[in-house]
C-alpha cells in the first residue's frame, strides 16, 4: 500500500461498529458517522435478546471494548450531505460541513420500526393502554413494571402480531422476520413479571426459524401458559374505564372472537429508514422492491451493493436478527478488505 | 333418501378428485387477488354483519374451494357492502367484488345445481 | 307546384328519415316516463318552465356556454357549428320568405336557395341577406376548420384525449364535415356561372371560372352538397349526432321536473341519446392515471345506448362526480350509473331478514359514527370528546353494532337491498326522538340526506354540526399554527354541495392553504367503495397524484373529512393526516377555556416511556 486506504462508514449501529472494528484492525483508516450521540443503534434500547434472554447491553459492551483496544474515529451528530464520486474515490461532505474522502465506503443506516399510529384502528396513541414492543423493551430494561394507565397491575395482555409487516394496507408487503420471536420472549418476559397475568398471542402465522425457537415457543406455551390465538386482529376500541375491547376472528374454532384486555402490545415490524433512502439516493443505491437497499446477489454475496466501493452492513438490506446482523458486518469488512487489496494493485 | 333408519354415514373426508371447480374458476379469473388469501380472519373479525349475525367473510373462500355452493350462498346473502373487510385486508383482496361475483355465479346456478355440486363433494 | 330538381332529392328522404324517426322516438320516450312525470309535462308546458327551457336552449344547444367557460377555442367550434347552421337555416328562410314576399314557397327553395334564384341580388335587403348567409357560411367554416385540426391536435383545445369513434360516427361525421365545404363549392359554382354569390362566394366563384368551365360540374356540386345532408340525417339515428335534437327535449323535460329514478325508463334513453360525445369527460376522469381507459362515461354511454353494456366497465368507476360537474349537457352520469347498476344486479338483492330492532335509547341527538369510522377511532374518540365537552345529549347509535347505513349497497346497484336497511335504520332512529342526526361519513351523510325518510330529523354532516356549535359558543376557537389542505371527499362536496361549511370551520383552528383543485374541481382520493373491480395498485396510482398536488404545498397537516379518504391517504404519506374533529379537538384542549389540561388524552404519551435525552458520544462498557 502507498498510502493508508480510507474508509467510511455511515451509521453507527452495531453492524457499522462491527464491520468498523474489523476493518480498523486489519490497518485501515476508518472514519464512522452516526447521526445520533451514541453509537450502537437501536441496541440501546433493548432490554434482552432472544433466545437465551442475553441482556443487549452486554452486546454493545463488547463492542465498545472493541473500539477501546482498537480506536478509529468517531464522529458524532453528524450524517452526509453530499456525495461525489469519482476514480473510485468517494468525496463527502458532511452535515457538519467537514469535508472526507474515501476509497471505500460501508453503509449500516439500519432500519425503523414502523410507526404504529398508522396502523390507526389498534388504537397507538389514541387509546391509553396501548404499546408497542419497542415501548415495552425500554420500560423493562428500565427494570419497570408494566402497569395500565390506572396504575394497576394488567390483568391481560395481548400481543398483536405482524402490525406494519406483510399488510397491504400498511404500504410493507414484507415479513420483519423478528417480531414473532420478540413477542414470544417478551410474552415470557412479562409472564415471569406478572405470574397471575393472562397473555394471549394474536398471530396470522409463527415464524419460529431459529434453532432454538421453537423451543421457546413450547416454553411460552408450557411452561408460562401463553395462549396463542390464531386471527388478525382488525381493531381495537376503547371501554370507559381505558381497558380494551379487541376483535379478532379465531379462525381455528371459526368464530369471530371479542375480549377485554387491559393492555395491547403491538409487535411492529422493521421497515428501511429514512437515512437509507437518503442514501440509496445520494449514492445511487438500488432498492428492493419493499424499499431495503438491494444486494447484488442474494446467495453469493449479500454485501455488495449496485455501485462498486459501495458495500452494505445489517438491517439496511432488509431484517436481520442481531446475531445476523454482526456476521454481516463482519463479511462486509472482509469483501472491503480483498476489495482494496484488489484495486491496489 | 329414505335409510330406514339405517344411516351409513360417509366419511367426512373432503374427497378433492370429486370438486367441481367451476364457478370457482370463474372467480379466480376474474379477481385474482383472492387466490392471495391466507385465511388471516381479519375480515371476519371486523364485520359489521358479523355483529349481527353469524356470518364468516373467510370461510366462504373455503366454501368455494371445496364446492359448498348452497351454503355459500346462502353465506354471501347476509354481506352488506359495507367494505370494512377490504379496508382491513393485509392481501389487498378486492373482497367486495368477490362478493358480487359470486351472487352473480351463484344465481346463475339453478337451486338443483348448487346441491348437486355439495352432494358431490360428500359422497 | 314545380317539381324540385332531382338532386334534393338526397336531402327530401334524409330529412325525412331523421324527422319521422325523432316523431316516433320523442313518442316511445314521452309515453313511456311515468305517470306523475307526464303530468309534470303538462303542468310545465303552459308554465314559465318553458320560457326558461327556451333560454338554455339558446345559451346551451346553441351558444354551448358551459364549453366556452371550460376552454374558449373549444366553444368557438362547437358554437359556430351549432349556432351558426341554427342562423343560417333562419336566415335562408327569411330571405326566402323576403323574395317571394310570401310563406308559401316550395321549401327546397329556401334550403337550395342561390340554386333556386339564380339572378345576381337587387336591392339592398336582398344584397344583405346574401351577404348575411356568406357571413355566416363563413363562420360555419371557420368551425369547420378548427374541428379538423382538433382530430389532429386536440391538446389545443384544453383536451387531452378524443373520443374513439364507431362506425355510425365516423359516416356521419365525414358527412357532416363535408355539408358546409360542399354548399361552399355548389354555391361558389352557380355564383361563377350567373354572379348571384356575395362576397365570399362571388370571388371564390370567379376565381373557379377562370381555373376551368363550371358548366358541366354545376349540378355535380349541388348534387354532392345534397348527398353530404342526406346521408348526415340518415346516418343521425345511429350516430352522436341525435344528441342535437335530443338535447333540446332534455332541456325541457328537465325543466319540467323529470329526474333519473333508481330504474331504468325512457328518461334514461333521453340522457343517453343527448350526449354528444364531446369527450370532455375523458380528461375530468382520475382512471386514466390508472390507465384505465374504456370505462369513462362517454364510453358507458355508448354502451347503453347500443344495449350491450358490460359490467366490466359499468363498475369500473369511482363515481365521484368530476365529469358529471363538466358535462356540457348536465347529464346525471353518476345517476345512469346507478341506474344500470341496478338494473345489471337485480336478480340477487338479499332479504337481511336478520335484522331486528329493540327499543331505542331516547336522546336529542343521535351520532351515528359508519362503518369506516370505527376503523379511524381517532374521529370517532373526537367526536365523542367534543360532544361531551359541548354538554351535548347524545346516542351513539352504532357504538357496538349498527347495520350499515346502506350507501354501499346503493353504489352497486343493489337498491332493494338497502332499502331493507334503510327501514331498519329509520325505525331505531325514529324511535328514538331525536331531532338531530349527527354523521362523521360523507357517505352516510348522502343517503340519510337523499334516501332516508326522517321527518322532523336534521341529517347533519359532522363539519356543519361542529361549526354550528362553534357559532353558538359551545365549543371554544383557537388557532392553532397549522398550516393545512382540506381535501374535499367527493360524497360531501359534490355529491352533497357542502363545500364551505368544512372550511368555514376549519378557518376557526388553522390556517388554510388554497390549492389547484378544490371545492367542486376537487380529486377524489381513489378510496371510493363505488368502483368494484378496481386494484389496490391502481388505487394507489390515483392516490399518489393528488398527494403530489397536496405535499407540494409543504402541509403541516392534510384534513380531510371522511374516513375513507383518511385511510387512503394515511397509507401514502408520512404528512400528517386528520379528520376535521381531531383538528377542532386538538384546538378545543389548546384554547384557555381548557379546565384541566393536563387530565387530556389527546396524545398518549405511551405507558413508562420518557424520550430518552442521549448526553455525550456514548461508547458503552462491560456491564
Amino acid at each position: 500500500m502507498d498510502r493508508q486506504k480510507r474508509i467510511i462508514t455511515i451509521g453507527g449501529g452495531i453492524a457499522g461498529t462491527e464491520a468498523s472494528s474489523v476493518l480498523s484492525g486489519l490497518g485501515y483508516n476508518v472514519i464512522m458517522l452516526e447521526k445520533s450521540n451514541q453509537i450502537g443503534g437501536k441496541l440501546n434500547n433493548w432490554n434482552h435478546l432472544f433466545p437465551n434472554g442475553r441482556p443487549a447491553n452486554e452486546v454493545t459492551g463488547f463492542l465498545g471494548q472493541k473500539i477501546r483496544l482498537q480506536p478509529f474515529r468517531i464522529i458524532s451528530n453528524t450524517s452526509v450531505s453530499r456525495v461525489i464520486s469519482a476514480n473510485g474515490i468517494f468525496a463527502m461532505e458532511t452535515t457538519a460541513g467537514e469535508q472526507l474522502q474515501a476509497d471505500a465506503v460501508v453503509i449500516s443506516t439500519g432500519f425503523e420500526t414502523f410507526d404504529a399510529t398508522r396502523k390507526e384502528e389498534y388504537g397507538y396513541s389514541i387509546y391509553e393502554n396501548v404499546i408497542t414492543s419497542v415501548d415495552l423493551e425500554e420500560i423493562l430494561r428500565k427494570g419497570q413494571t408494566l402497569i395500565t394507565s390506572k396504575g394497576e397491575k394488567p390483568k391481560r395482555i395481548a400481543f398483536i402480531h405482524c402490525v406494519g409487516s406483510r399488510d397491504e394496507k400498511s404500504g410493507h408487503h414484507h415479513c420483519s422476520k423478528v417480531c414473532c420471536i420478540t413477542g414470544v420472549k417478551q410474552a415470557i418476559e412479562i409472564a415471569k413479571q406478572l405470574p397471575d397475568t393472562e397473555i394471549f398471542c394474536f398471530y396470522m402465522d409463527l415464524r419460529m426459524f431459529g434453532l432454538s425457537y421453537e423451543s421457546l415457543y413450547r416454553e411460552a406455551q408450557e411452561k408460562y401458559n401463553i395462549q396463542f390465538i390464531r386471527g388478525r386482529l382488525s381493531e381495537a376500541s376503547e371501554n370507559q374505564d381505558e381497558s380494551l375491547l379487541i376483535k379478532a376472528e379465531d379462525t381455528l374454532s371459526g368464530r369471530p372472537l371479542k375480549m377485554n384486555v387491559d393492555l395491547t402490545v403491538l409487535l411492529v415490524g422493521m421497515i428501511p429508514g429514512k437515512e437509507t433512502l437518503r442514501m440509496s439516493e445520494l449514492f445511487g443505491l438500488e432498492r428492493e422492491s419493499n424499499g431495503f437497499l438491494n444486494v447484488m446477489d442474494p446467495h453469493l454475496n449479500k454485501n455488495l451493493s449496485s455501485v462498486k466501493g459501495v458495500f452494505l452492513a445489517g438491517t439496511c438490506t432488509g431484517p436481520m436478527t442481531v446475531d445476523e446482523t454482526l456476521e454481516h458486518a463482519r463479511s462486509a469488512a472482509l469483501d472491503v478488505h480483498q476489495y482494496l487489496q484488489r484495486t491496489d494493485k | 333418501m329414505n335409510t330406514f333408519g339405517y344411516k351409513i354415514m360417509s366419511p367426512r373426508t373432503i374427497d378433492f378428485d370429486q370438486f367441481d371447480g367451476r364457478l370457482l374458476n370463474e372467480v379466480l379469473v376474474k379477481e385474482p387477488s383472492f387466490r392471495t388469501c391466507l385465511s388471516c380472519g381479519g375480515c371476519t373479525a371486523t364485520c359489521n354483519a358479523g355483529t349481527l349475525i353469524d356470518f364468516n367473510v373467510r370461510k366462504l373462500n373455503l366454501l368455494l374451494r371445496r364446492g359448498e355452493i348452497a351454503s355459500l350462498s346462502r353465506e354471501i346473502d347476509k354481506c352488506m357492502l359495507c367494505g370494512k373487510c377490504m379496508l382491513v385486508c393485509p392481501r389487498g383482496i378486492n373482497i367486495r367484488n368477490v362478493i358480487m361475483l359470486l351472487k352473480k355465479g351463484a344465481s346463475r346456478l339453478s337451486e338443483h345445481q348448487k346441491t348437486a355440486v355439495e352432494n358431490e363433494v360428500q359422497k | 307546384m314545380e317539381t324540385p330538381p332531382s338532386f334534393t332529392l338526397p336531402f327530401i328522404i334524409g330529412l325525412l328519415v331523421i324527422t319521422s324517426f325523432l316523431i316516433v322516438v320523442s313518442i316511445i320516450w314521452i309515453t313511456g316516463l311515468s305517470k306523475t312525470d307526464k303530468i309534470r309535462i303538462i303542468k310545465g308546458f303552459p308554465s314559465r318552465k318553458t320560457w326558461r327551457a327556451v333560454r338554455e336552449t339558446f345559451t346551451e344547444a346553441l351558444l354551448h356556454r358551459k364549453i366556452f367557460l371550460k376552454n374558449p377555442r373549444l366553444g368557438y367550434m362547437h358554437m359556430s357549428l351549432a349556432f351558426g347552421w341554427f342562423l343560417l337555416i333562419v336566415a335562408g328562410h327569411l330571405e326566402a320568405i323576403f323574395h317571394y314576399r310570401t310563406l308559401a314557397f316550395p321549401f327546397w327553395k329556401s334550403i337550395f336557395f342561390r340554386f333556386a334564384e339564380q339572378a345576381p341580388a337587387t336591392g339592398f335587403t336582398a344584397k344583405l341577406f346574401a351577404a348575411l348567409t356568406d357571413f355566416l357560411l363563413l363562420f360555419i367554416l371557420s368551425g369547420v376548420a378548427l374541428a379538423y385540426y382538433k382530430r389532429f391536435n386536440s391538446r389545443h383545445f384544453g383536451m387531452k384525449k378524443t373520443t374513439q369513434m364507431k362506425a355510425g360516427d365516423r359516416v356521419a361525421l365525414s358527412a357532416l364535415w363535408l355539408i358546409f365545404p360542399m354548399r361552399f363549392a355548389a354555391e361558389s359554382i352557380t355564383a361563377g356561372l350567373h354572379h348571384n354569390g356575395s362576397f365570399l362566394t362571388q370571388p371564390a366563384g370567379d376565381l373557379l371560372a377562370s381555373t376551368f368551365s363550371l358548366q358541366p360540374v354545376e349540378q355535380a356540386a349541388w348534387w354532392t352538397y345534397s348527398l353530404s345532408l342526406g346521408v348526415f340525417f340518415t346516418a343521425m339515428p345511429l350516430s352522436r349526432y341525435m344528441h342535437i335534437p335530443v338535447e333540446v327535449l332534455l332541456i325541457f323535460l328537465r325543466k319540467y321536473g323529470i329526474r333519473l329514478k333508481k330504474g331504468v325508463n325512457t328518461y334514461t334513453r333521453v340522457q343517453v341519446f343527448s350526449c354528444s360525445r364531446c369527450g370532455i369527460c375523458l380528461d375530468s376522469c382520475q382512471m386514466n392515471q390508472a390507465n384505465v381507459r374504456n370505462s369513462q362515461s362517454v364510453y358507458v354511454l355508448r354502451q347503453i345506448r347500443g344495449r350491450r353494456l358490460k359490467d366490466d366497465q359499468l363498475f369500473n368507476c369511482l363515481l365521484c362526480g368530476r365529469c358529471q360537474k363538466d358535462c356540457p349537457v348536465g347529464l346525471d352520469l353518476n345517476d345512469l350509473r346507478i341506474t344500470q347498476r341496478i338494473a345489471s344486479t337485480r336478480e340477487y338483492n338479499s332479504s337481511y331478514d336478520y335484522l331486528k330492532n329493540g327499543p331505542s335509547p331516547q336522546a336529542e341527538v343521535i351520532y351515528f359514527a359508519g362503518c369506516m369510522t370505527h376503523l379511524t377511532p381517532g374521529i370517532k374518540k373526537s367526536m365523542q370528546q367534543l360532544l361531551h365537552f359541548a354538554g351535548i345529549n347524545f346516542w351513539f347509535m352504532d357504538e357496538y353494532k349498527a347495520p350499515c347505513c346502506g350507501r354501499p349497497l346503493i353504489q352497486v346497484g343493489q337498491y332493494e337491498a338497502a332499502k331493507k336497511l334503510i327501514r331498519n335504520n329509520t325505525e331505531k332512529i325514529l324511535s328514538s326522538g331525536a331531532k338531530t342526526l349527527v354523521v362523521s361519513c360523507p357517505i352516510c351523510y348522502k343517503v340519510f340526506h337523499e334516501d332516508y325518510s326522517l321527518p322532523g330529523i336534521t341529517v347533519m354532516h359532522h363539519s356543519q354540526y361542529l361549526l354550528n356549535l362553534v357559532d353558538q359558543g359551545r365549543l371554544p376557537v383557537f388557532s392553532l399554527p397549522e398550516r393545512v389542505v382540506y381535501h374535499d371527499p367527493c360524497e360531501l362536496g359534490r355529491g352533497s354541495g357542502i363545500f364551505d361549511q368544512p372550511r368555514k370551520l376549519l378557518s376557526s383552528y388553522a390556517s388554510l392553504i388554497k390549492i389547484p383543485h378544490e371545492k367542486a374541481d376537487a380529486y377524489c382520493c381513489g378510496g371510493s367503495l363505488s368502483n368494484t373491480r378496481i386494484t389496490m395498485q391502481e388505487r394507489d396510482q390515483i392516490r399518489d397524484k393528488v398527494l403530489e398536488e397536496y405535499q407540494s404545498c409543504q402541509p403541516d397537516r392534510l384534513v380531510t373529512a371522511c374516513p375513507l379518504c383518511k385511510k387512503t391517504f394515511t397509507k401514502g404519506t408520512d404528512v400528517q393526516v386528520s379528520d376535521l374533529a381531531e383538528l377542532v379537538w386538538k384546538g378545543v384542549c389548546h384554547s384557555k377555556t381548557m379546565p384541566n389540561r393536563s387530565s387530556l388524552p389527546e396524545a398518549a404519551i405511551p405507558l413508562g416511556l420518557h424520550p430518552g435525552k442521549p448526553s455525550g458520544i456514548a461508547i458503552p462498557s462491560l456491564p
